[in-house]
């Protein structure tokens, strides 16, 4: 079931989730809620989705039991605010962030990371 | 020459979603540059119950609906752009992008809001989101049986420090004066709740730990004396700055950085109007920034008729 109202499209099992990491070079998933602090970043990948086909951009819900594979993440282990996003390249996570994010954050990791 | 839009929206709050509305539906070209997430602060509002004609609803889809009117009326929105440049002088006004693109129109309306306040001390930039946080609502749960401070004397500051003790064992607040800006009503509630204390008069100047937050340094401003305390988390409500930094010397501003205006929403330039948060006024709320922006698009509506 879906929970988040948003244009980017909701990864809603960790089956899913791990099909897509796997089948995909580049992967961003924003772990959230309909917050004030989620909501700017699922705004900003829904505009990336368009200049970055090279990555696929995708949601999950932040209190779904399936995604405690990001919540329980080594990655994610010291975070303390939503929405934990995070990065795959090659199907393997290769970085992971707390909190709101800008654009200019987010599009620095794309390049650095999933350039 | 690129496209020439009757009105140009900067911002996408609720006084320029509501701009938007109004000069759109009055068959005017416009177009709404916003540098922020749609919706501005009302998306910062977890529940909105006080708006009238709508029973309680989440900011967010408050923001949605007004986003959805707009656009369904014809207006352009460009979200997440960054404008570094205004020429709103002469009829017809420009704005430059950091990416160099550039809009036009022959009227604006500067609606770019506000934000929330940062302290801009040691580390907070390195701990937010491992022990600093700006949103009770959302991240006041990862404190469960954790100890907390909260910074600031106003009613956000005071409520949500309330709100934070559903999950922390202990909550403090610091703040700055002798005295809180809150209302009589906030102040009670927090001073009746046995699981938050005080410190005032006090400045927090720094955050220090191991990855994630551990401890503050806060001064005492009367002694200057700074101790350190032990917390795993600190939420800070210490008001907002008017968006306004890129408009010094373009409009006419106030000392505190808002813009200003008359009745009629104009600012001292013809054919640029104001509208929300960024303006000088003493009332902020969803409400208000509606019925600014209501007025200056109306203004500028009035302003285009009599250009023609």
């Amino acid at each position: 079931m879906k929970l988040l109202q948003t244009a980017v499209h909701e990864i809603e099992t960790a089956a899913e989730l791990e099909k897509i990491v796997n089948e995909n070079e580049n992967v961003m998933v924003c772990c959230g809620r309909m917050g004030p602090m989620c909501i700017p970043v699922y705004d900003v990948m829904e505009e990336l989705e368009e200049e970055r086909p090279n990555v696929k951009f995708y949601s999950m819900a932040f209190d779904s039991p399936e995604a405690a594979v990001i919540r329980n993440a080594p990655m994610c282990s010291s975070f303390m605010g939503l929405p934990f996003t995070v990065y795959y390249k090659n199907g393997k996570m290769v970085k992971a962030t707390t909190s709101i994010q800008s654009r200019e954050q987010i599009t620095n990791i794309l390049d650095e990371h999933l350039g | 020459m690129d496209e020439v839009f009757d009105v140009m929206i900067v911002g996408a709050g609720a006084a320029g979603l509501t701009a938007g509305i109004y000069a759109s539906r009055a068959k005017l070209n416009t177009i709404i540059l916003n540098e922020g997430a749609i919706g501005g602060q009302m998306v910062l509002t977890n529940e909105v119950a006080n708006y009238p004609g709508v029973e309680t609803t989440k900011g967010f889809v408050l923001a949605s609906t007004m986003k959805k009117q707009a656009k369904d009326f014809g207006c352009k929105i460009k979200s997440n752009v960054k404008i570094d440049e205004y020429n709103l002088n002469g009829p017809i006004k420009t704005v430059r992008l950091t990416d160099g693109r550039t809009f036009s129109a022959k009227s604006v309306i500067l609606a770019q809001g506000g934000r929330p306040r940062s302290l801009n001390i040691s580390g907070e930039d390195e701990y937010k989101g491992t022990g600093i946080s700006y949103c009770a609502t959302c991240d006041g749960e990862f404190f469960t049986d954790k100890e907390l401070i909260v910074v600031g004397g106003g009613n956000s500051a005071l409520e949500e420090a309330v709100t934070l003790t559903k999950y922390a064992t202990k909550v403090t607040v610091v703040h700055q004066f002798d005295h809180f800006q809150a209302f009589e009503h906030a102040i009670e509630e927090a001073k009746r709740n046995p699981k938050i204390d005080f410190i005032m008069e006090s400045e927090l100047r720094g955050f220090n730990g191991n990855g994630k937050l551990e401890k503050v340094s806060i001064e005492h401003l009367p002694s200057a004396k700074v101790t350190e305390k032990q917390v795993d988390g600190v939420f800070i409500f210490i008001g907002y700055l008017p968006n306004t930094e890129t408009l010094k010397g373009v409009v006419q501003l106030n000392d505190k950085n808002e813009i200003l205006v008359d009745a009629d929403m104009r600012t001292n330039i013809p054919g640029v109007f104001a509208a929300g948060d960024c303006i000088n006024k003493r009332y902020r709320q969803v409400t208000t920034a509606v019925s600014d922006g209501t007025i200056a698009a109306l203004s500028a509506a009035e302003y285009l008729r009599t250009q023609s």
